[in-house]
């Protein structure tokens, strides 16, 4: 029997770039394939040669031995060939049954819809791939691992055999995502074929049955879970030798270095999204701050760099109070910051480098003398952090925007970093990075508390967070659920804990959310 | 992780216009003013009457050629008009008397002298760019400035030459400064949006100024609104006896403050602030910079450099005001600010073309050319177009995209708090 999906040889080529080159993929009925790489070595281009929003330079594409001619996703859905898109396609006000039926709607006596037919078209297909759901329910209601169910019956519905996963896993909880697998189980056994895009290691080789790597836009290879391990296929991700495992020595705990109190901090919506948090993180420490994005993770290290005024609450940096400061009285008591999205906030992508490295010391000495700016000096101290920080740029008068994700990320990592500070708050710093970038970042954190510095990592990639804290604190709607030693506790705990789940502290958050209730009344 | 983090925050429409317009070094502008005099040309040939008789009348070829002389002839007498006659001016030279040379090299001078103002509010509009903001108040900080500037030159008595200048420049400046900070008090504090604000605070400023002319500020003896004429002490120095030959100090002082926006803007830690504000406002933010406080600076400053243009003309040449003075170079400097790119030196070369056009059209509409003033502003306008549009440049001229951005100019649109 022919493949069900075979891209042969396809090659597509941007100014400047070869983004797939000869690229094949054969995907066979059953099976869930999966689509390895790291960001830009060409996963999403291929896929989207596959919808028809590219055209490629060279090629074919062999949809159950039928040559696809491709100019529109239309054709490529009309094949049978479906997306989960990493960010869902949904309307939040309609429910699930509407949101299926959109754009491929049943209709009775002419143009009236009809809702009770697809409603039962939902329910039969949910019914059949086990994927437990209400087609009367709000998708506003819904969480988002369900919400994610909601994309699948949609591919369901338009009779998709091919189905793609876009980093299906990226908004879930470790639940939600051991979830997805069995799903994903279920659709191949009823002879569905799945590919999964996706730079996580450890879920390809729990679900995937074969696994093609690209680097580069070429195929490094293709194996089977049973052939590879995490590190084999880092290394053929990136191209040499890995090291995964995060060495740590034991530091001594020193003073605290920062120190919160029944923080609450509201968001723009004038909602608590911090609600009356407490933790303290000492000299010597990484405190990781584990959660499903969206908990008040964001709100919290824009209130503790100044960013946001917190509602109510104690924030004490070294021994003072800097629950109302600047930033830059913050950054001046001795701060570093790795904000959450690099390119809003950590850099001006239009500066050079070297602007870039001063960006909030460019006023003090030896940069500024009066109010003149010294030149000479600001590129004698980028030339140096280039090369310590290992930069790789034409040159420090090079555009910040015009580096690959991970040189960025080095800019404001160098920037931070070699300031004096008592405290780093890393937030997602290796959010889309490559393996090599995020090894390098890693080292630079745990150098960092080495060297006697407390260290606050708010990251939503649990291994991440796993690996590199000293404890961890679960956050869950704004606030912290629970905070656990990170050598006593497992995955599956921390997993519990992200989704709102305490065993042991339910109690004590009920108080706190009592307590928080009153502050804020009073605050108003 | 996900790859979509990746792209650039979202962009709206007037960012992206922004971008596009301050990408693409200086082919763009230079090509656009290309465009421009050609278009201009075009349009002097198909208005002139010469070409559609020669073309009823002889033949095809002869009717081009009359419209393509007609445009030659514009162009010369522009040219002309805002250079001088070049033999004329050898020949002076040559000759070597003071008086024909003061006559040969008079519209050069003129064209400077047209020139100095739009330098001034170009500066405004293009500090207020750095910044991220679209100062349209320029005219009305221009009208301030000269109302301020010119009580100072007729009230204050008793100083010499050497302190009073300076104090009515800055007096004017101030006067700009105040209703540059109006605008940018209201938008740090308020969030409320410099361009309603501005084009708003522009009608307040032209009808105070016409309330003052007409009762405190009028002149004894007359009913008209006007105020006195300054004081001789306050007159911007001029550099010939001639009552004709305007050419004063103010064009000098002019590239002074181009040089010195510039110093600001590039070498100072306040400049540094005002860009990082401009350029990306979050940044800003994370780096300990209080975009308020540059919002206020730079909409004050910006206001102060358009106040120096009204303090310019009534201490450099009418030495008085009538509310007929306001003439729209506020606006004017929006369009010199955009050509140049937001940059010093493009700003001045800008103004100077700007002072060229305006001069120089002083000749065309004269006989024999007889060419309406309004070519130049249609000319003008093209080349804005062509400017704001580079993706017409581009494919006419065949240019490729440009891989690095410029930083500078950006403005955050409708609704951008």
């Amino acid at each position: 029997m022919a493949p069900v999906l075979e891209l042969k040889n396809i090659t597509k080529r941007f100014p400047g770039v070869l983004a797939n080159d000869q690229i094949d993929l054969t995907l066979e009925q059953g099976e869930i394939h999966a689509l390895l790489g790291e960001n830009g070595a060409g996963k999403t281009t291929l896929m989207n040669i596959l919808f028809g929003l590219y055209n490629a330079d060279a090629g074919e594409i062999l949809i159950k031995g039928n040559h696809l001619v491709t100019g529109s996703s239309k054709d490529a859905i009309s094949a049978g060939v479906g997306m989960v898109h990493q960010h869902f396609m949904l309307v939040p006000v309609f429910t699930v049954t509407e949101n299926v039926m959109l754009g491929d709607e049943i209709t009775k006596y002419g143009e009236i819809l009809d809702r009770t037919a697809a409603a039962d078209r939902v329910r039969e297909i949910s019914q059949r791939y086990n994927l437990e759901i209400d087609p009367d329910a709000y998708v506003k209601d819904l969480p988002v691992g369900v919400q994610q169910r909601v994309e699948i019956i949609k591919l369901l519905y338009r009779k998709a055999d091919i189905l793609i996963f876009d980093e299906p896993t990226a908004v879930l909880t470790p639940q939600e995502a051991d979830e997805l697998v069995n799903i994903m189980r279920s659709l191949v056994n009823q002879g569905k074929s799945i590919i999964f895009i996706t730079h996580k290691l450890r879920e390809v080789l729990a679900v995937a049955d074969r696994i093609t790597v690209i680097r580069q836009g070429k195929v490094v290879g293709t194996t089977t879970p049973a052939q590879a391990d995490q590190n084999t296929l880092a290394s053929m991700m990136v191209g040499r030798e890995v090291d995964l495992q995060v060495k740590k020595e034991a530091v001594e705990k020193g003073e605290v270095i920062l120190e919160v109190e029944d923080l609450i901090v509201l968001d723009d919506r004038h909602q608590a999204a911090v609600n009356s948090v407490s933790f303290e993180v000492r000299a010597g420490e990484i405190l990781g701050v584990a959660g499903v994005q969206g908990n008040g993770q964001t709100e919290l290290v824009e209130a503790l760099t100044g960013l946001r005024s917190p509602l109510d609450g104690k924030i004490e940096l070294l021994g003072k109070d800097v629950s109302q400061a600047t930033p830059r009285e913050i950054t001046e008591i001795g701060s570093a910051h790795i904000p959450e999205d690099r390119q809003r906030d950590g850099l001006v992508l239009t500066y050079s480098i070297a602007d870039n490295l001063i960006l909030n010391t460019y006023y003090l000495d030896p940069f500024a003398k009066g109010p003149i700016l010294q030149q000479e000096e600001i590129y004698k101290t980028a030339e140096e952090l280039v090369e310590k920080f290992d930069i790789r740029t034409p040159s420090i008068i090079t555009q910040a925007g015009s580096l690959s994700g991970g040189n960025q990320q080095k800019v404001i990592v160098a920037r931070e970093f070699s300031r004096s500070t008592k405290l780093l708050i890393a937030s997602q710093p290796t959010r889309g990075l490559d393996v090599g970038s995020v090894e390098y970042i890693h080292h630079q954190l745990i150098e960092k508390r080495g060297s006697g510095s407390a260290v606050l990592l708010v990251s939503t990639e649990l291994d991440e967070v796993m690996e590199l804290s000293d404890r961890i604190a679960v956050m869950y709607r704004g606030k912290i659920v629970d905070v656990v030693d990170a050598e006593q506790t497992t995955k599956e705990m921390v997993g519990l804990l992200m989704a709102g789940i305490s065993p042991n502290g339910a109690g004590k958050q009920l108080e706190a959310s009592k307590k928080t209730k009153k502050n804020k009344t009073n605050n108003k | 992780m996900n790859e979509t983090k990746e792209k650039a925050p979202q962009k709206n429409a007037a960012q992206i216009f922004f971008e596009e317009m301050r990408g693409g070094s200086v082919a763009i502008p230079i090509l656009a003013i290309i465009s421009g005099f050609i278009l201009g040309g075009l349009i002097v040939a198909i208005t002139s009457d010469e070409m559609y008789i020669a073309f009823q009348e002889g033949s095809t070829v002869l009717g081009l050629k009359i419209g393509f002389n007609e445009a030659v002839e514009a162009f010369k007498a522009l040219f002309i008009g805002a250079f001088g006659n070049p033999s004329e001016i050898w020949a002076a030279f040559r000759g070597g008397d003071d008086i024909a040379i003061q006559a040969a090299i008079k519209p050069f001078l003129e064209t400077l002298v047209q020139s100095t103002p739009f330098i001034f509010v170009g500066l405004s509009v293009a500090l207020g760019f750095r910044t991220g903001l679209f100062n349209i108040g320029a005219e009305g900080q221009l009208v301030i400035g000269s109302v301020t500037a010119v009580w100072a030159g007729y009230a204050i008595t008793g100083l010499p030459a050497l302190i009073h200048i300076p104090l009515a420049l800055l007096i004017g400046a101030l006067g700009g400064a105040l209703w540059g900070f109006i605008p940018g008090w209201l938008k740090a504090k308020t969030g409320g949006h410099e361009v309603i604000n501005t084009i708003m605070l522009n009608f307040v400023a032209a009808n105070l100024t016409f309330w003052l002319l007409k009762y405190p500020m009028l002149a004894p003896n007359r009913t008209d609104p006007i105020s006195p004429d300054i004081l001789d002490s306050a007159k911007l120095f001029r550099f010939f006896a001639d009552e004709e030959m305007r050419f004063h100090i103010g064009f000098f002082i002019a590239l002074a403050l181009g040089a010195l926006v510039y110093w600001f803007l590039f070498k100072t830690k306040w400049g540094f602030e005002l860009r990082t504000v401009g350029s990306n406002p979050d940044a800003a933010r994370y780096a300990g910079i209080n975009p308020a406080r540059s919002i206020i600076i730079a909409m004050s400053l910006s206001g102060a450099l358009a106040g120096l243009a009204g303090a310019n003309e009534v201490l450099g040449l009418n030495h008085n005001l009538a509310p007929a003075a306001a003439t729209g170079y506020g606006f004017d400097g929006i369009a010199i600010a955009l050509l140049g790119k937001s940059q010093p030196l493009g700003v001045v070369l800008s103004a100077l073309l700007f002072g060229t056009l305006r001069n120089g059209g002083n000749t065309l509409k004269r006989p024999p050319t007889s060419v309406p003033i309004d070519l130049i502003l249609i000319m003008q306008a093209f080349i804005l177009v062509f400017v704001a549009a580079p993706a017409i440049v581009r494919t006419i001229y065949r240019l490729r995209e440009p891989e690095e951005v410029e930083e500078g100019v950006f403005v955050r649109g409708w609704g951008g708090s």
